[in-house]
């Protein structure tokens, strides 16, 4: 398989994936505000700090507001991870790798993007959002199912398990590590009812919550839900399970040996650590390792399989 | 409410689908789109527009200040018809054209025997922007040059169908009369029951086992990869749907790499691999820095150099596009004559070579009446349609004309024959032309009818993509048309 087909798969599931969070993380926003008291409650900053456009952020829009961050996370085409953004560049991934893909999947992926785009305007509505957002989440998933029901189970679908499982671990952390510092002061002890109510939020930002309580078969508390959110290997959205995805992947790709010492050290890391017991400071610090390493992993592949950055694309012809 | 045939204008004009000037039409067939009703109708073409949107078929516009625009292929429901008994002679006439091609153009790059013996003007060749000098003596694998030809067929007013140009670099198109079939499957089912048209759809696999069959290696199952300038190319979403229907590598420039032993590899995730066949849809002169354009990164350095070895074989091959020269053109049946000892089976438009002076003189005095074209334009571009031109257009193609003679031809101006189109709510007549493609290795395979091309705006016989040009399915329909009375 071609270096650069690898290269356009990865990207495509990445992007795909980044589309599907953020649809998650507006979606389970916009219910935990409904949930908090007006004065507690934090708004839709938080969201932003998740992707960590800041910057960007700052750079175009005057203040924090719902409409503002909305705007950016849905329609901001400056945004790479806006919905918009992402499933535009999943869909010029495919686009190149047409001959590679399915064609049902281009038609879903070219289906999913002209409905967020024509459909934007209903989307940022409040009451159309919710509908709008889940079909975003119903179109990732239905690809995602696509692709593991017709496409060859080979390096390419090893290429789009490194990308999808790569950009969900990056997306557990961030969400983890926004979600469990900001929302309530530490000592406030008349607020605890709302604690749970944040932790709820976090899992279900991850579609979680139903897992965690089968799985751990206790109440929603700070400590089993960074347990399970870290380190449960049959969660398909846990940090671990990404990794060890990521893992499997790459065992099966020639050249393997640097990308693989990578990826073991993350879980090295991910195993040596009981997360639920750090403070919130030591948690920050441990998260950012794991985005460090996370950032390491996507050099190596980048090195190891991808091909070397492409030259001026400027000049074009016509054919007739 | 039924379709008001009455009212279909013909103009003198002739219809491939509907009686007039003598000629018989396929009769069952409009009395089906009138069973279907107008309101039908339109109801199926805003089916066909919403599939060929979710399917993504769509065409590159490219420009400076906007980047890459997709557009959506424009697709009329309503087929074209043609009986099989007439496209078994334009398929033998196809045959014919391109097998003396091949031949013309080997020759060139050999002995040039066809200037020896005064058929063939050595001043047309002399002038010739297609010539690559870096192909002399070059023997490709079963001395074929032009392996993929695509070649424009006109109707006249009387019925006779011509050849309006061949087009033997990189001709595109075969993707949309590939889609068009699908997309009229699933809009007008009922009709393809009765109609039963040819199948098209083998023409990736022809496609494959053509090229296949050009490979150096030939004991091994040969590695063919399909070589795109990328996504930005007008015609990129057939090369990457050619690519898928074959199951070959799409490959841009950089994905390639000549070695020092003169072999071309790919760079895939294993490592590098060897490639034997590359359906190069990239220009002549972009296709190896080397060789070429120094400063061309669209294709691969050292291209030539493996190709001239023998270790990999160009499809179509480099300076195979001499023959697509519009002068050359007005030479084929000389040349059919001369390399197949045979009378054409399909005519040439009468074609006035302004190289001649008498053919000048002719084309100057009646410009009116006549096409100008260039030599070596395509697109559609850089033409005269002289009863639609102005004064002033004519006065500025005459001093063209003057000037470089050598690069004009002229035709009369046709009256290429119409279908049916739909057209807001009402069926109008729309000029239309058609374009079937001949492949040839070890043998020669032709499809089964083409694309044919429609020009959407009233009157007007441009039917290039490029310029807003539509297009139909082609149906080559295995009973003879029934009289229409």
């Amino acid at each position: 398989m071609l270096s650069r087909v690898a290269e356009n798969i990865y990207w495509m599931a990445r992007y795909v994936e980044r589309a599907e969070n953020t649809a998650r993380i507006v979606t389970v926003n916009a219910n935990l505000l409904l949930d908090l008291p007006k004065g507690i409650a934090p708004g839709w900053r938080p969201l932003v700090d998740i992707t960590g456009a800041n910057p960007l952020f700052e750079e175009h829009y005057k203040d924090y507001s719902e409409r503002n961050v909305v705007r950016f996370l849905l329609a901001d085409e400056r945004n790479s991870g806006s919905i918009l953004a992402a499933l535009m560049a999943a869909r010029e991934n495919c686009r190149t790798i047409r001959d590679f893909v399915p064609r049902e999947v281009w038609e879903l992926l070219n289906e999913i993007y002209l409905f967020a785009r024509e459909d934007l305007p209903k989307g940022m509505t409040k009451g159309g959002r919710h509908a709008y957002l889940k079909r975003v989440i119903q179109g990732a998933q239905n690809i995602n199912g696509l692709l593991s029901g017709t496409m060859l189970h080979d390096q390419g679908y090893d290429f789009l398990h490194l990308g999808r499982f790569l950009e969900r671990a990056d997306m557990t952390t961030r969400i983890i590590d926004v979600r469990s510092a900001n929302l309530l002061p530490e000592e406030a002890t008349e607020l605890r009812p709302f604690e749970t109510i944040q932790w709820v939020s976090v899992l279900k930002s991850m579609t979680a919550y139903q897992a965690y309580r089968r799985s751990e078969q206790i109440r929603v508390l700070r400590g089993p839900v960074l347990r399970f959110l870290f380190q449960n290997e049959t969660f398909p959205r846990s940090v671990v399970h990404c990794i060890d995805a990521l893992r499997t992947s790459l065992s099966k790709l020639p050249r393997n040996e640097s990308a693989l010492r990578v990826a073991g050290r993350l879980k090295r890391n991910l195993e040596g650590t009981e997360p639920r017991r750090l403070n919130q400071q030591q948690l920050h610090a441990f998260i950012d390792d794991l985005q460090v390493g996370i950032g390491d992993l996507h050099e190596e592949l980048a090195r190891t399989w991808f091909p070397p950055p492409p030259e001026s694309q400027s000049q074009s012809q016509t054919q007739d | 409410m039924s379709i008001d045939w009455n009212a279909y204008p013909s103009e003198g004009f002739y219809d491939e689908l509907v009686a007039g000037n003598g000629h018989r039409a396929i009769a069952g067939l409009l009395a089906d789109l009138e069973a279907l009703g107008p309101e039908e109708l339109v109801a199926r073409q805003e089916a066909a527009d919403v599939s060929i949107k979710e399917m993504g078929i769509t065409f590159t516009v490219y420009s400076e200040e906007g980047g890459a625009i997709d557009r959506t292929w424009p697709f009329d429901i309503i087929p074209r018809i043609i009986a099989q008994s007439e496209w078994e002679r334009v398929e033998a006439g196809l045959r014919q054209r391109v097998q003396a091609l091949n031949l013309f153009i080997d020759d060139l790059y050999h002995d040039q025997k066809v200037i020896k013996d005064g058929v063939f003007p050595a001043e047309v060749l002399a002038k010739s922007v297609n010539f690559r000098p870096q192909c002399i003596g070059v023997d490709p694998p079963l001395g074929i040059w032009a392996h993929i030809c695509g070649s424009d067929l006109v109707r006249d007013a009387d019925g006779t169908l011509y050849v309006l140009e061949d087009n033997l670099r990189v001709p595109s198109g075969v993707s949309y009369m590939l889609e068009n079939r699908l997309v009229t499957k699933r809009v007008l089912p009922e009709l393809f029951e009765h109609y039963a048209p040819l199948p098209v759809d083998d023409y990736p696999s022809e496609l494959f086992d053509t090229l296949a069959a050009l490979s150096p290696r030939p004991a091994d199952y040969p590695a063919v990869v399909v070589l795109t300038p990328g996504i930005y190319n007008s015609a990129y979403f057939e090369h990457s749907y050619l690519a898928q229907q074959m199951g070959c590598e799409l490959v841009e420039g950089r994905d390639l790499f000549v070695d020092k032993d003169d072999c071309v590899y790919m760079r895939t995730v294993d490592g590098l691999a060897r490639v034997d066949v590359v359906y190069r849809r990239i220009d002549d002169l972009f296709l190896d820095p080397e060789a070429f354009l120094p400063d061309s990164a669209l294709g691969v350095p050292g291209l030539m150099r493996a190709w001239k070895a023998g270790n990999v074989a160009l499809a179509n091959a480099p300076g195979a596009g001499v023959a697509d020269d519009k002068v050359v053109y007005a030479f084929v049946p000389e040349l059919i004559r001369y390399y197949l000892d045979a009378d054409p089976i399909i005519p040439n438009v009468p074609t006035y070579r302004c190289m001649e002076a008498d053919a000048l003189a002719y084309t100057l005095e009646n410009m009116e009446r006549m096409v100008v074209k260039p030599a070596n334009e395509s697109g559609g571009y850089g033409m005269l349609v002289g009863p639609a031109s102005t004064k002033a257009e004519r006065e500025h193609f005459a001093e063209l004309i003057k000037k470089d003679p050598r690069n004009y031809i002229a035709q009369p101006a046709l009256k290429l024959s119409t279908v049916p189109t739909i057209i807001g709510k009402k069926l109008e007549p729309r000029h239309v032309d058609l374009r079937p493609f001949i492949l040839s290795a070890d043998r020669q395979q032709v499809t089964m009818g083409g694309l044919t091309r429609v020009a959407m705006r009233k009157g007007s016989l441009v039917v290039n993509s490029s310029q807003g040009g539509g297009s139909k399915d082609t149906w080559i329909v295995p009973e003879p048309p029934q009289a229409e009375e």
